[in-house]
């Protein structure tokens, strides 16, 4: 077996152990179940409010936003923080004293936020579809355009993730740096209430981020075509979708391989002992 | 030499204005222990830390198993062992489960001579670990976790291990068995090793040859027996005649006793013959080291 095969199989093997840890425990659970609440709340909410000039409950446009947002935050947060945390408390470092051991890492990161994210994707689905059974009449190719654009959604963010996740020196920062943008593009992004509601400049700049396309494209694939009239310019714009996620995927899939060798190889045991001096100040 | 492990020549360390090294030169021949000491801030992490490729140096020549550390590829990686000072990595991870994953790494960098990586649950047993294979790391105690951390810098079974602080919090059971551990890996797999700690009498103990690090430099390198007499060639002679008590200072204590006895015989009691401690080695060449740099900042 060559040494790369063997890698990508120990990186895969760690990814699924590293997701079922994730999935059994407890605190990482009730964070979940903490969200999965919190959306259905919203929907349940917003089932009786109509979308204006339309028939639809406002529901049914923002569950596949949901799950459109969700995928950026997952991507790009969660390697942020994951990234940080384990620089922090010496993770990474166990990786690059054994042979390939950085790559092994990697490959088991990208693994199981991917499981992690498509887990949840399928809860906040399962449950959105209790609440709102008219959307259950997605057929097989709606389900196609689901798989692509959150495959392409998590190729746009988790690289900016792990590029943050390298540049800042503690977790805190990460969260600081990943979750008050994200906060501010969902505002603006037509998740919780349509686009086209919003300033044209706004519009403008949400276009250029993933969450507005994400959102989108699983709208796209969960909807009945005629809401598409909703939308900006009344399509759904598959090409433009592919276009703005490719792009962010591509320029990330550039940008982050040096600067994590860059920050693989000022790893050492003393940057570590620093950090880890200064989180047992941050917690007294 | 044709064995050296380790070549360190002219080796220099800047952190902005401030040297930490200053010029450090030493090697290590195969199978040999050594025990790098030094006050704190005297660059010992610093120094490790460049041999295991984990910082890039200064200035200087520096040659780990024939191969520059800054640029030691995998291959070089693999026959290296690094045991770091762990702190909650890990923590859900069973620690067989851990072991057995870092271990599968180092597979393909086997060799006829070297079964890589080695049988974990041996090795569970060799740092007296196997009760807790089933735990999850976050359930260890600090000890505990510190042999999990010797036990994985030797799943690749390394031609050279390094060891930063070994024992540090350690009970004396435990750094017994670490001490067994270390004379079966230098005797039986000819490992050579390179260890920090802060304790003299594990230095002593363990090291083949002990080197001393201060400002910057090393000031000593020598067996504990060499250091000792290099600070002071004289060794103490206690003895009791008739209830009083003698003490007498002599380069040659062996010949000194033999006098005594030829001219008092039965009537020397009480004899104790001490020669300086490694403390005591150490606390003269540090102190030593001190006075020479405030008289040089005095000059100044």
């Amino acid at each position: 077996m060559s040494p790369t095969v063997h890698t990508a199989r120990l990186g895969l093997a760690r990814g699924w152990t590293e997701t079922r840890h994730s999935l059994t425990n407890p605190q990482d659970l009730g964070w979940n179940v903490f969200v999965v609440t919190v959306f259905v709340v919203v929907l349940l909410l917003q089932r009786n409010a109509r979308v204006d000039g339309s028939a639809l409950p406002l529901a049914m446009l923002t569950l596949p936003s949901i799950l459109g947002m969700w995928v950026a935050f997952a991507g790009y947060s969660g390697a942020a923080g994951t990234l940080a945390a384990e620089r922090e408390d010496g993770t990474l470092l166990r990786a690059k004293a054994v042979p390939q051991g950085m790559v092994g890492y990697l490959v088991g990161r990208i693994v199981s936020l991917s499981l992690i994210t498509l887990f949840m994707l399928v809860i906040i689905l399962v449950a959105g579809l209790l609440l709102l059974p008219d959307l259950a009449t997605a057929g097989g190719s709606d389900w196609l355009v689901l798989l692509w654009v959150a495959t392409l959604g998590l190729l746009a963010t988790l690289p900016w993730g792990a590029v943050i996740g390298s540049l800042v020196r503690s977790p805190n920062s990460a969260f600081g740096l990943t979750m008050l943008p994200l906060i501010a593009l969902t505002a603006i992004s037509g998740i919780f209430y349509p686009i086209s509601a919003l300033p044209g400049w706004v519009q403008g700049v949400a276009q250029v981020f993933p969450i507005y396309w994400l959102g989108l494209g699983i709208r796209s694939a969960l909807l009945p075509d005629a809401a598409a009239v909703l939308e900006i310019s009344g399509s759904w714009r598959h090409l433009e979708t592919a276009a703005v996620l490719g792009a962010w995927a591509v320029a990330g899939l550039l940008v982050a391989p040096p600067v994590l060798r860059r920050m693989a190889r000022r790893e050492s045991g003393s940057t570590m002992e620093a950090r880890r001096q200064q989180h047992l100040q941050r917690t007294p | 030499m044709t064995d050296a492990v380790i070549d360190v020549r002219g080796l220099r360390m800047r952190y902005g204005a401030r040297d930490v090294l200053t010029g450090v030169d030493f090697h290590v021949c195969r199978g040999e222990v050594i025990t790098l000491l030094g006050p704190n801030g005297a660059g010992k992490t610093t120094t490790i830390e460049v041999l295991e490729g984990f910082r890039m140096r200064s200035a200087g020549e520096v040659s780990v198993l024939g191969v520059d550390p800054a640029r030691g590829d995998e291959r070089w990686r693999a026959r290296i062992g690094v045991v770091l000072q762990s702190w909650r990595d890990h923590g859900r991870w069973r620690v067989r489960d851990l072991l057995a994953h870092l271990g599968g790494y180092y597979a393909p960098y086997a060799t006829p001579e070297r079964a890589r990586p080695r049988d974990v649950d041996t090795l569970l047993e060799t740092v007296g670990l196997t009760e807790q294979a089933g735990q999850r790391l976050a359930s260890l105690s600090g000890g505990q976790r510190r042999r999990l951390d010797v036990a994985v810098g030797l799943v690749g079974r390394p031609e050279l291990l390094f060891l930063d602080e070994p024992t540090a919090g350690f009970d004396p059971r435990s750094r017994r068995d670490f001490h067994d551990l270390v004379h079966r890996l230098s005797d039986l797999e000819d490992t050579t090793i390179l260890l920090t700690t802060h304790d003299l009498a594990e230095a002593e103990q363990l090291a083949d040859r002990i080197l001393i690090l201060a400002e910057g430099r090393i000031v000593a390198d020598g067996s504990a027996d060499q250091l000792a007499r290099r600070v002071s060639g004289q060794a103490e002679v206690r003895w009791s005649r008739h209830g009083e008590r003698f003490v007498h200072a002599t380069p040659d204590a062996t010949g000194f006793v033999r006098e005594l006895f030829a001219q008092y015989g039965d009537e020397v009691a009480d004899l104790e013959v001490r020669r300086a401690s490694l403390e005591d080695t150490y606390m003269a060449i540090a102190h030593r080291h001190e006075r020479a740099e405030l008289e040089e900042v005095s000059a100044r």
